[in-house]
């Protein structure tokens, strides 16, 4: 296994466990993140190894939180790193664009990681964009060695401009594996800082503000400078043609695409146009290989027509390649026509048999399944709209749930579910996380006490952070680093703010949580329903969960099928006619012995 | 020199074991190594698939549709799903011992015929070679050491490009101490599965 503070050798390490100790090796002193796919094994590995590495980490309760803790740290002088998935971001970019006029005084960087092709995303955003709207350095790695070297060289940038600096990396990168050579791990930067009140860049007020454009603007200049001399930016190979890439996608035309020459940038913005345009001149024809927008390619348009050169350039904009999803060696192959390309392998003939699907689908035992089956009994012909979030419980949008009607961002199902139950007549129920709701979910909830919007508001309490890799959250205290922390109790916070209807329900008993979800829809006003059960799985990795197996009765089931129908536990085995249970499976949660109508089902410890 | 394994199965097979395992033999005999794999969702029991490239110069961490060298497959109706990422020359490593998917477990889809999805592959491609890992396991003394069969097969595969004692030695350093011998076991068991193939 990796190990992360070894002084030197070589490991086998994914990309973010490079990233890991990229940032031991560039001296950041402080982390924060909010968990997110592809960039949340950063923050289980420095739960595990902040302390020893000498930097305090945080999981903060969102990622706009992340940012601006570690912006003071950067402000104060200590070295910064805030990272989170690329919708993460959005909810980050507000503190991030008046910090480009702040500045900051030691580095501070912020990784961004994009997830081309949705791998368990609700979009595909470029974030590279945010580079050029909050006008700040970016940096893109190619793969596991860069996303460790260049940071530090990110650091470097950072300081020398005084300005948070952009770290954009992708699924295939984070979640890249390869052989990478380690450096030496930094020692002489400071663990604590001191902050030097300076109101003209750190209170951006109207007056203020206005000039911290214009410095921002010449810090700018002189990052294109930078951009001009990096390391980061560089030309391989000769051939009449240029290609021009960044990112993964250099890995793909390095390895299938030969005889031209290839600028492969590292430092994205500002680019090297001086660089470009000399790369450019007197090419026969340019190729942009890049992921999603153009965001190269409009700049290399641009630089074009600025510097009169004329040449065409190869890209998404005359549709050799597309901009939805990631690219691999496959997608290379539709440059053939252009430039050489390594001949594509002829793939065996897919299947004709309709195989069944195998979707991802909550765990055996998982308390949503409970909570969900007693909502749609409750429930029953009442027209609802299920507004639902982000997380393990997003997958109740299969059958047979179908507890997932309406899902757009972190915190996202609450704030909607006021507005379906102003704008229509059917009932809004929302669901959401424990570690949601502390992100993004006490906000709608107060707005629609406020507002007096008549919804039920479901928090499902499952004590972790489950889909990322079961973080802490508020809820659940904290317990590293050491840190110690008491959880902030749900039921406390609802009833705090001022909810009139507050019940926690155990989900596992799925009949009471009838009873409770059916008080809640007819309640007039705002309902809140606490599902409190913990993650099995997070019980399994911490060896607490408690041994039980459930047993069918056989001569007692009448082949009902409810519990299969409810619950659909995957531990539920339909054999002939029989249901029988795959002890390998089950955790004896006892949910279908609870809404079995013969009591059929036993649970044995 | 330039070798891809596509690795495809369940999320909780030990698939994401079985790639690190692979992948570090590869880095431990000298060559580059380049891996891509699954995290997040589809860890909840989805489909998953693991890339291992690895030789003299490899850059890419994905594989060209077609042009994997061997597809290690930890389950059958995976293999065939996946039968596309390799052509006509391509290995292939196939346990035959079915993980069923929910919908199919709760009797709501059927699942195909070994003989048929065995069928399927074998009418493509010549070089396939099966394993019944699970019950190779069983007999070694745990189902969860299917995984130690796997690697132990994928070793006794004709043309793989890593040794047996390198992979063994690998394998037993990643395996929790206490389940050494299980898996030196199954992973011997699985090494003669293969050879007798032949
Ligand atoms: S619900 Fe109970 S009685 Fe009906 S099939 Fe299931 S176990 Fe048998
Ligand atoms: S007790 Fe029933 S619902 Fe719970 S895990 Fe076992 S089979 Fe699934």
């Amino acid at each position: 296994m990796a190990d992360l503070l070894s002084e030197s050798g070589k490991q086998l390490l994914l990309g973010n466990e490079a990233i890991t100790r990229g940032l031991f090796e560039a001296g950041v002193r402080f982390a924060s993140t909010y968990p997110g796919t592809p960039s949340s094994e950063v923050g289980n590995l420095l739960e595990e190894y902040s302390e020893r590495a000498g930097m305090y980490f945080e999981f903060s309760s969102n990622e706009k939180t992340a940012v601006e803790v570690a912006a003071a740290a950067a402000s104060s002088g200590v070295r910064s790193f805030a990272f989170m998935k690329h919708v993460g971001l959005n909810v980050a970019a507000d503190p991030l664009m008046t910090l480009a006029y702040s500045g900051v005084r030691a580095g501070m960087v912020i990784m961004s990681a994009d997830d081309p092709s949705a791998h368990s995303s609700q979009n595909e955003q470029d974030n590279r964009y945010y580079s050029t709207l909050a006008l700040i350095p970016m940096v893109e790695p190619s793969d596991p060695q860069e996303a460790k070297d260049f940071l530090r060289e990110a650091y470097a940038i950072s300081e020398k401009l005084g300005l948070p600096l952009l770290y954009r990396t992708t699924t295939r990168v984070n979640h890249a594996r390869a052989d990478v050579v380690l450096g030496s791990i930094m020692t002489d930067t400071p663990l604590k800082g001191h902050f030097e009140k300076d109101d003209r860049h750190f209170v951006n007020i109207p007056a203020f503000a206005v000039h911290n454009r214009v410095r921002l603007l010449e810090r700018m200049k002189q990052a294109a400078e930078l951009s001009e001399a990096s390391p980061l930016n560089r030309i391989e190979g000769e051939g009449d043609i240029g290609v021009i890439t960044s990112g993964v996608s250099y890995c793909y035309v390095k390895e299938c695409v030969s005889g031209v020459s290839i600028l492969k940038l590292g430092f994205t913005n500002p680019l090297p146009e001086k660089k470009i345009a000399d790369f450019i001149r007197g090419r026969k024809a340019v190729v942009v290989v890049e992921e999603l927008e153009p965001f190269l390619e409009d700049q290399v348009l641009r630089i074009c027509a600025q510097n009169g050169i004329s040449v065409h350039v190869y890209g998404k904009r005359d549709g050799t390649l597309p901009r939805e999803w990631e690219f691999s060696p496959d997608t290379m192959q539709r440059l053939k026509d252009i430039v050489t390309v390594y001949p594509a392998p002829v793939p065996m003939k897919g299947t004709e048999l309709t195989l069944p699907g195998r979707p991802p689908s909550l765990c055996a035992g998982c308390p949503h399944r409970g909570i969900y089956a007693a909502t749609k009994r409750a429930v029953g012909k009442t027209p609802v709209v299920y507004c639902s979030d982000i997380g393990c419980y997003t997958l109740g949008v299969q059958p047979p749930f179908g507890t997932a009607d309406f899902i757009i961002c972190m915190g996202g199902g609450a704030g909607a579910a006021g507005g379906f139950a102003q704008a229509t007549d059917q009932k809004a129920i929302a669901f959401i996380g424990d570690s949601t709701f502390f992100h993004a979910g006490v906000q709608p909830l107060t707005s629609a006490l406020f507002n007096r919007h008549n919804i039920v508001m479901v928090i499902l309490d499952n004590r972790t952070t489950a889909m990322t890799g079961h973080q802490p959250n508020p809820g659940t205290g904290r317990h590293f680093g050491g840190i110690d922390t008491d959880s902030v109790d749900i039921e406390s916070v609802v009833k705090g703010i001022g909810v009139g209807f507050v019940r926690t329900v155990d989900p596992y008993d799925v009949l009471s949580c009838v009873k409770v979800m059916r008080e809640a829809i007819e309640y007039d006003g705002v309902a809140v329903v606490i599902s409190k059960c913990p993650c099995p799985l997070l019980l399994k990795k911490e060896r607490t969960l408690a041994k039980k197996v459930c047993y069918v009765d056989q001569d007692k089931c009448v082949r009902c099928y409810t519990c299969l129908r409810t619950i659909a536990c995957p531990a539920l085995i339909k054999k002939d006619e029989r249901v029988e249970v795959d002890p390998s499976q089950c955790i004896g949660c006892g949910m279908c012995a609870n809404v079995c109508p013969k009591k059929s089902i036993e649970v044995r410890q | 020199m330039k070798y891809s394994v596509q690795i495809v199965g369940v999320g909780g097979q030990g698939v994401l074991l079985a790639s690190m395992v692979l992948g570090t033999a590869a880095m431990r005999a000298g060559y580059k190594v380049r891996m891509s794999e699954v995290h997040g969702m589809a860890q909840r029991g989805g489909s998953v698939l693991s890339t291992l490239r690895f030789g003299d110069d490899v850059v890419s961490p994905l594989e060209a549709t077609g042009g994997a060298d061997l597809i290690m497959g930890f389950e059958p109706m995976e293999t065939v799903r996946s039968m596309k990422l390799g052509s006509r020359d391509t290995a292939v490593l196939m346990n035959l011992d079915p993980v069923y998917p929910g919908n199919v477990a709760a009797g709501f889809d059927t699942y195909p015929g070994i003989d048929v999805l065995l069928n399927e592959i074998k009418s493509r491609n010549d070089h396939v070679v099966t394993v019944e890992a699970t019950e190779i396991a069983l007999k070694a003394g745990k189902a969860v050491a299917a995984n130690a069969v796997m690697i132990g097969a994928v070793a006794a595969m004709k043309g793989f490009p890593l040794g047996r004692d390198l992979l063994k030695e690998v394998l037993l350093e990643t395996v929790p101490p206490k389940s050494t011998d299980l898996n030196s076991k199954a992973f011997d068991m699985g090494y003669e599965a293969v050879s007798k193939h032949d």
